[in-house]
């Protein structure tokens, strides 16, 4: 491993609570380790910015290996930044270039607000999940995990749909703001699996309502959702949605 | 102090049923009237509080994370055992069972470990009916591995997303909770403090992260699962807000913390980079089943690793076990690493580090075959360090990764504080001196799904309803407590910053109370956190304010609490004159470097009980009765 150093500049969108309209601020960062993380370098300069009396920069983190689903802003307009298929914790500086200027923002969405500098209340996915994004069944009521066969090309794409790590990149990445790439995983891998067949029509249509009530736009077949998502979880699952959401429609007359 | 198990009578076999059979129930209608308090939402708190609210309980569940579905459970990857048997080669309950007493080295209690034995298989129905995307073979039936070096296939996994895909579940079922009322979610909080009422636990104080402010809750029962304590290393593969905040509090407050030594050290984890770096990343153990382990001969070698004929190498574990090689387990292929470290043979910037290499299964099955195995992990650690392991040896070094000890709680759970339970990685309960791979899952599972929705009703069914709420001015007090010790915490202003304090605090902790341990090592340990932790008290520059968010203030809150536990880790470690499991004495291996235990003077579980700040805690124990197993010495030879 060679020590190569980068001088880079960030303009970092800085807010001091919900109320607060908030800026960019310009901060010259030097002598970056290119192996470090995205994550480690705003680290380095929270340290800094500290020991210097002023106050850090707020962000979202927890696992640091892309599982948690808890980071994500916006780098120089791309949700997660410049890597495919990753999350903005596994981004390295070896991807940035002495001299970049690099613009960090946090998710921009009428459903997400910012709490603090890069930090949003993505509580909405909750909600969505609340009401609906579940198998009804209580703890102790579960038959024999082999009783119910599942071939496996079946649970192999229930699996890619479950992956969703609920980041809410998708919903940062659209123009529109929609929510429909992480119902529709959800809906998908409960509707293929035979274990949510029986609430698949009405989960459907509750997690729409909710997903409409909280604020996320529509659809419009932009793609931008998918580029954008770091579980490279398919737009194949919208269209599972809307063929669920359809015959819940079809269905809602009395049995 | 008088120290009751509370062990079912019977034969190992019954006792879970006699339990349950002569437990109190609570009148199904009153069950709404109990409040309880679940803190964490990982594995083992969101099964507990989504269980207890499908009883009836009226639950209120905090987490720290902006969602109960991000908890570290989220990032477990192996998998999970059960004594299924499906694979037809030879499992059972008393299989499972007596491989965990083993594995833990005759440290763990059998009547709690026969008892997460038995549950093992509701967990994995419970999970599959909640629409948990297990693998699958192609007949649709669920497929199993062999994990960590286990002899029969128990582990069921969800391609290398277990934790997630278990998470999720657990997440599900809260949520349903949640929708329908039964459960009131608190995210962004995190407990600083447990209330007592004369002796009994009454409720928490919580920060609510975002705006700062100390929140009061008053409850029935307060349950804590609130996870280990591995970042106590400051490395390691823990996430971010991991700690042992919520068990320390407890702690001070009067529960008994168990075995606090007894710490897991993973050997296979990306090597740190810099002073920099943050956390470490595991790879998983399933490498090792076709990598082989190497170190240069000569410490003066600076060839790269492909130019280095095979006779200058020294595959250690090959030669030293040579019929478990590279598959010895956890503890045995860290300390080896360890110690070929030490001796100057150690590889990459550092010289912390050890080659695991695939050129010779790629030779044999063919890039493809290795890729179909292990290409997310070869992508994974090629996006990490740069290096391609395609084309040259990874580099891997042991990182902590898991908590044995923690809060002493009897069969019911219950801490030494009545009203006080402790759930999953929190408590101390299973695993003895060293876990198993894949069993981690499936305790905070058992205890969540299937332990304490029974074993909590006695006590609030002996206690009825709780009068005490949070006007009562035992609240006020910890909530004015709390608020000043933040202010204190600010005001320092000293020149050193929290994470700079923390990494100073987990080099002492890796050096001395790490992988392997002696006397000497552990009392200058014991000097050194003493001499940090009145640094920090005049030293530390914490930054931000109080009444915002300030990830700093939380993190210098939790280092504050590391720096008093970690030196009863110490102690513990000192104290433990024996080794056993994951616990290295130096002082006392077999001639094969192996853990020696010494059963006659250490057969208990070791307990430590508060006393106040800088004062040294004092010493409880449980011995541990073993009617059914025969005490026996591991050999990996
Ligand atoms: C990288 C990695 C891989 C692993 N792989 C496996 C595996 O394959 N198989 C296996 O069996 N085990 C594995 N483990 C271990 C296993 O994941 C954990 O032991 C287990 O998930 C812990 O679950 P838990 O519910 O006890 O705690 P956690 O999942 O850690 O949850 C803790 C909860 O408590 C909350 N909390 C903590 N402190 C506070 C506070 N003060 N106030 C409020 N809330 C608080 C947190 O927000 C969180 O919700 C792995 C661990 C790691 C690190
Ligand atoms: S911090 Fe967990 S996904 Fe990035």
């Amino acid at each position: 491993m060679s020590t190569d150093t980068i001088n880079i500049t960030l303009k970092v969108w800085r807010q001091k609570n919900a109320a607060d309209k908030g800026r960019f601020e310009t901060i010259p960062v030097s002598g970056v380790d290119s192996h470090m993380s995205f994550l480690e370098m705003l680290d380095t300069v929270n340290e800094k910015l500290i020991l210097e009396g002023k106050d850090p920069i707020a962000f979202d983190n927890d696992c640091r290996e892309g599982i948690c689903g808890t980071c994500g802003c916006v780098v120089d307009g791309i949700p997660h930044g410049p890597n495919k298929a990753m999350t903005l914790c596994q981004l390295h500086m070896r991807k940035f270039d002495e001299g970049d200027v690099i613009a960090v923002e946090p998710w921009r969405s009428r459903a997400f607000k910012v709490l603090k500098d890069l930090m949003v209340d993505r509580g909405a996915f909750d909600r969505i999940i609340q009401s609906g994004g579940y198998v009804s069944v209580n703890t102790g009521s579960a038959p024999d995990a082999n009783a119910l066969p599942i071939p496996m090309a079946v649970a192999e794409k229930a699996m890619d749909a479950a992956a969703c790590i609920g980041c809410g990149a998708c919903v940062a990445a659209c123009p529109n703001a929609s929510a429909m790439l992480f119902v529709s995983a959800k809906v998908s891998q409960l509707a293929l699996l035979p274990q949510g067949r029986p609430e698949a029509a009405e989960r459907a249509l509750k997690m729409v309502a909710t997903m409409d009530r909280e604020g996320f736009g529509n659809c419009s077949n932009h793609r931008s959702c998918e580029a954008a998502c770091p579980k490279e979880i398919s737009i194949v699952n919208i269209a599972r949605l809307n063929r669920e959401f359809f015959k819940a429609g079809v269905l809602s007359e009395p049995i | 102090m008088q120290l009751d198990g509370k062990i079912p009578a019977g034969p190992l076999r019954d006792k879970w049923d006699n339990y349950r059979f002569k437990a109190k129930l609570v009148n199904p209608a009153n069950k709404r009237k109990y409040k309880l308090i679940v803190v964490g939402s990982g594995l083992a708190g969101g099964a507990a509080a989504a269980t207890l609210a499908e009883l009836g309980y009226d639950v209120e569940c905090f987490c720290i994370q902006d969602s109960p579905r991000r908890a570290h459970s989220i990032a477990a990857q192996g998998g999970i055992n059960a004594a299924k048997n499906y694979p037809n080669d030879g499992d059972s309950i008393w299989r499972l069972f007596y491989d965990t007493i083993k594995g833990g080295d005759f440290r763990a209690r059998e009547a709690n470990v026969y008892r997460l034995a038995q549950v093992s298989n509701n967990i994995i129905d419970q999970c599959a009916a909640q629409g948990v995307p297990f693998a699958r073979e192609y007949g649709g039936m669920l497929s199993n591995r062999s994990f960590g070096g286990a002899q029969v296939s128990r582990t069921f996994y969800a391609r290398g997303q277990t934790g997630q895909q278990l998470l999720l579940g657990a997440y599900s079922a809260l949520s349903r909770q949640i929708g329908a009322g039964k459960v009131k979610m608190h995210t962004r909080r995190e407990l600083v403090d447990i209330v007592l009422v004369g002796d009994r636990a009454r409720g928490i104080i919580a920060r609510n992260l975002v705006t700062g402010e100390m929140e009061r809750f008053a409850a029935d029962a307060v349950i804590l699962a609130t996870g280990g304590y591995g970042t106590v290393f400051y490395l390691s593969t823990n996430a971010d807000s991991c700690n042992v905040g919520a068990a320390f509090k407890a702690y001070k407050r009067g529960a008994l913390f168990a075995n606090p030594c007894f710490t897991q050290i993973h050997p296979t984890c990306i090597p740190q980079g810099g002073d920099y770096q943050a956390k470490l990343t595991l790879m998983s153990e399933s490498l090792r089943n076709d990598g082989r382990i190497w170190v240069p001969k000569d410490p003066s070698d600076t060839r790269a690793p492909r130019d280095i004929p095979e006779s200058d190498r020294s595959y250690y574990l090959e030669e030293k076990y040579p019929s478990f090689g590279n598959l010895v387990p956890r503890d045995v292929a860290s300390r080896n690493a360890k110690e070929q470290c030490d001796a100057g043979l150690g590889v990459g910037p550092t010289g912390y580090a050890v080659y695991l290499d695939f050129a010779d299964a790629i030779k044999r099955d063919g890039r493809d075959v290795i890729a179909r195995k292990y290409g997310n992990l070869f992508d994974m650690y090629h996006n990490i360090s740069d290096d391609d392991p395609y084309e040259t040896p990874m580099m891997i070094y042991p990182a902590s990764h898991y908590t044995m000890g923690g809060l002493w709680v009897d069969y019911e759970l219950q801490t030494t504080i009545p009203g006080l339970f402790a759930l999953g990685e929190a408590n101390f309960s299973d695993h003895g001196a060293n876990r198993l791979g894949a069993s981690a899952l499936m305790q905070g599972l058992a205890d969540g799904y299937f332990v304490i929705p029974y074993t909590i009703g006695p006590f609030l069914a002996d206690q009825g309803v709780s009068e005490v709420g949070v006007e009562h001015q035992a609240f006020a007090d910890a909530a004015a407590e709390a608020a000043e010790n933040d202010r204190k915490l600010l005001a320092i202003e000293g020149r050193r910053t929290v994470r700079d304090l923390h990494r100073a605090l987990g080099k002492v902790m890796v050096d001395e109370v790490g992988m392997a341990r002696n006397e000497a090592g552990l009392k200058k340990a014991i000097g050194a956190i003493q001499a940090l932790r009145e640094e920090f008290w005049q030293n530390v520059k914490v930054g931000g304010e109080q009444g915002n968010f300030n990830l700093a203030l939380q993190k210098a809150g939790r280092l504050a609490d590391y720096l008093e536990f970690a030196e009863v880790m110490a102690l513990d470690a000192l104290t433990r004159d024996e080794s056993c499991g994951c616990h290295l004495r130096e002082e006392h291996q077999t001639e094969e470097h192996e853990a020696q235990r010494n059963d006659e003077d250490f057969c208990h579980v070791a307990m430590w009980e508060y006393t106040g700040f800088g004062s040294a805690p004092e010493f409880h124990k449980e011995p541990l009765v073993f009617e059914n197993v025969e005490l026996s010495q591991r050999s990996y030879k």
